[in-house]
């Protein structure tokens, strides 16, 4: 992974000193609230129900084994023991102490870490596949990009205070992982017939209060303009996107009041003149960078294991396991693994400093040090050879890492909602738990096959509710919390939004409801058929009529 | 010790240049959500024709005026302009198209201030940008409204040289967050190349 030079490092040491400086101005009262905030949030701090909220980047999702022990001493010195992985591949410590943040953040410092444009009005860490640079379906490794556009984006002067936040994706696979049609800018890497890299830019896709799927703006983009051509789509954002009315302000707003024609013209009227500007990407920096990306040391192996195949054969506990949570390599005798941070019963995407430091020691011991944080808000080691799954699953096993429900109906997408969130309508928490426990049979859970359930405590949507093939928005009516349910609803090259089934229901009914949706499902189902086919294939009224039946 | 807000070209300097306000108008009228769908969007409109007419010009001395005063009395104001007198500002929600019109060669001007009415308008850093690399502008380009601390570093690498600090805030507690870092990672205006092509990596 990329590792820090000078630069980088004093970078992030200026950083540490100027946020320093600038909590002790507000707490010395020479910042008012109102000036504050802007600059808090560009460090990732939120006020929330009970205490400040602390977003740390984790830059495209990777992770070294020593950052996740130094984030699990974090959250031992200065929060409650856990952390909660996000959404957006970051990691928030939901009990911080305001005065305490200038220290965790030089403690982050000393491991490459920080807490840079995690919110606020500005680009926000930039996300990808979780399975970038090991995927079988990968055409190409996106992180190198990643990384310059990191750096690039890093106190970008022009776009520090933008009208809202904007969110980057990246993406090199066949299949997208990415969600790039959910974001501000996706990127989608490919070889064009001059076998060069290039980009398919998305632009103007974004989830939130009025979810909108990305257009194409651009075909073919040569990679070596991918920032410019950004600084120009960012630019036309800039100075034309709404300032007057948060909920209108995103740039998806604004794509869709000129129409992407005339957005596109406006961006490549910009880009006439920054095209070729010095932040074109050269030859040897694309290098320089790449060469922290390259393929890990594998051995050579046999993609058969005879001690793997006879362990799935005996252990119907691991068999379970294994057609969950382990994804085919790029190379032979490897596979990677996802470790489930949805055990049924607690808060999703939640980790203990124990787990972390348990995966820590399963990086290094089984998958070079490394391992990375997914949208869905599981952990994932990327490289375990055949041989070490069996002992990689009884470790996980033994502290909660391993439910085999990666996919499906109980691998809950699921944002802090009312618990801590102050924007929250309702609660989330609560509701991603209690429908854990009522499909709590592994064998039936196996059944229902691979479903995406995600839950968002507010039309902000941090849960992706929108793409969940079963969406769940907590919405306030007469100060009490209730729950809409939307249906259809799909990430990746097909990404859809879901459709609402009709009238909210209350907390204790959500369980009740996304069983009849199953019962539906299961009813009707064609071999093989994934619920959100069968839902594609028959349309929402069939699940309808029988919820409200 | 010198009492000024203003820094200009790193260090406390006195102002030479006298602020000619528009007279406030009427309440603005934010266009409802989603209802127009404009080329700029942006929700606040410009100075109307009332203000315009109604602003007080000084007769003599070094003057800030509106773009849109100037606009409208440019003929008047052209041998002052030739004096040095005349500067320019507007306000970030202004585009800069009425001025690239009107002048040939906005040189002419030896400062243009643009206006931020929130610390959070980040559209001054792009029109800084834009005057100073597309417009080459070549003269003093002054900051003031919110005018905080903690954005010098970015007005600096947008561009400006000079920056007027809102009352009530410690300018030489101001002054030092210029160097807030010492080697950013991506070309701008200050300094146009990204690290990578300034240093061996
Ligand atoms: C607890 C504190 C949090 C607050 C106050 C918060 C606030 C917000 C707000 C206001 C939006 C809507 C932005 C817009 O539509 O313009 C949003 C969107 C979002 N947030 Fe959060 N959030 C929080 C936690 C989280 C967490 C824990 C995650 C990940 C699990 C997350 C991921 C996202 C995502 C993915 C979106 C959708 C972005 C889009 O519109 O494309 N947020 N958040
Ligand atoms: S979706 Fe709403 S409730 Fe949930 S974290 Fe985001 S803002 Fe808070």
């Amino acid at each position: 992974m990329y590792q820090y030079d000078n630069i980088d490092q004093t970078i992030v040491n200026e950083r540490v000193a100027q946020f320093r400086d600038q909590t002790s101005r507000y707490l010395n009262g020479k910042l008012t609230d109102d000036e504050f905030r802007p600059l808090r949030l560009q460090n990732g701090l939120y006020i929330q129900r009970h205490a400040p909220m602390l977003r740390i980047a984790v830059p495209y999702g990777l992770l070294s084994s020593k950052q996740l022990r130094k984030l699990a001493d974090i959250t031992d010195r200065f929060d409650r023991g856990y952390g909660h992985f996000s959404t957006r591949q970051n990691l928030q410590l939901n009990w911080p102490k305001l005065e305490e943040t200038p220290d965790i953040l030089e403690e982050l410092s000393k491991v490459e870490m920080h807490a840079i444009q995690t919110s606020g009005n500005c680009i926000r860490n930039i996300t990808t596949d979780q399975f970038a640079g090991v995927a079988p379906d990968e055409i190409i490794d996106p992180r190198a990009i990643a990384e310059i556009l990191r750096q690039w984006s890093t106190f970008h002067p022009e776009f520090s205070l933008l009208p809202r936040k904007f969110k980057i994706a990246v993406s090199g696979s066949l299949q997208d992982r990415a969600i790039v049609q959910a974001h501000d800018i996706g990127l989608e890497f490919y070889y064009d017939k001059a076998q060069k890299m290039a980009i398919r830019v998305w632009v103007g896709g974004g989830l939130g209060r009025t979810p909108i799927l990305g257009s194409i703006i651009r075909e073919h983009l040569e990679w070596e303009h991918v920032l410019t051509y950004c600084e120009a789509i960012i630019r036309v954002y800039n100075l034309h996107g709404r300032r007057d009315n948060i909920y209108k302000a995103r740039i998806k707003i604004l794509a869709k009041a000129l129409g992407i024609e005339e957005f596109k013209k406006q961006v490549e009227a910009e880009w006439h003149y920054l095209k070729n500007s010095p932040n074109t990407i050269n030859e040897s920096e694309l290098k320089r960078v790449a060469k922290f990306f390259t393929a890990m040391p594998y051995e050579n192996l046999s993609d058969q294991e005879p001690t793997y195949d006879e362990a799935i054969q005996n252990n119907k506990a691991f068999a379970s396991w294994v057609k969950r949570s382990v994804h085919l390599h790029k190379q032979k005798g490897y596979r990677a693994i996802t470790l489930s941070l949805k055990p049924h019963g607690l808060a999703p995407g939640d980790a203990t400093s124990a787990q972390m430091r348990t995966v820590a020691e399963l990086a290094d011991l089984y998958s070079f040090g490394e391992l990375r944080v997914s949208h869905e808000q599981n952990l994932i080691l990327a490289d375990v050879k055949l041989q070490d799954i069996f002992k990689v699953w009884e470790k996980a096993k033994a502290h909660q890492l391993a439910t085999p429900n990666i996919g499906l109906l109980t691998d809950i997408i699921c944002c802090p909602g009312g618990d801590f969130c102050s924007l929250a309508n309702a609660k989330s928490i609560p509701i991603a738990t209690s429908i854990q426990e009522a499909f709590d049979n592994l064998d039936y859970l196996h059944d229902i096959g691979e479903l995406e359930l995600n839950i968002s405590g507010c039309m902000n949507a941090c849960g992706h509710h929108h793409v969940g093939h079963i969406g769940v928005l907590g919405v306030d009516k007469d100060g009490s919390e209730w729950y809409q349910v939307t249906i259809g609803g799909k990430q990746g090259n097909d990404a859809s939004l879901g459709t609402v089934i009709g009238p909210s229901f209350a907390a204790e009914e959500m369980p009740g409801v996304v069983r009849k949706l199953i019962d539906v499902y299961i009813k009707h189902r064609n071999p093989e058929e994934r619920f959100i086919d069968t839902v594609r294939r028959l349309g929402v009224n069939p699940f309808k009529e029988h919820v409200y039946a | 010790m010198l009492n000024s807000q203003l820094i200009l070209n790193q260090s406390i300097s006195s102002d030479e240049w006298t602020f000619v306000p528009l007279p406030s108008g009427n309440e603005e009228v934010k266009k409802q959500a989603g209802k127009v769908v404009l080329f700029k969007l942006t929700g606040e409109s410009l100075p109307t024709e009332l203000q315009i007419d109604e602003t007080t010009i000084p007769q003599i001395g070094k003057i800030i005026v509106p773009l849109s005063v100037y606009l409208k009395n440019r003929d008047a104001l052209q041998a002052r302009l030739k004096n040095n007198e005349i500067a320019l500002w507007l306000a970030t929600h202004e585009t800069l198209d009425a001025l690239l019109v009107s002048e040939k060669d906005i040189n002419v001007f030896p400062l243009i201030a643009l206006f931020v009415e929130r610390f959070q308008d980040g559209r001054i850093f792009t029109l800084g940008n834009l005057l100073r690399t597309r417009y080459q502008f070549k003269n003093t380009l002054r900051a003031f409204g919110d005018v905080l601390q903690d954005q010098l570093f970015y007005l600096k690498r947008s561009g400006f040289d000079s920056y007027l600090i809102k009352a009530g805030k410690d300018v030489r507690e101001a002054l030092k967050a210029l160097q807030s870092f010492s080697d950013p990672y991506q070309g701008a205006v200050d300094i146009p190349e990204p690290v990578w092509k300034r240093k061996v990596r």
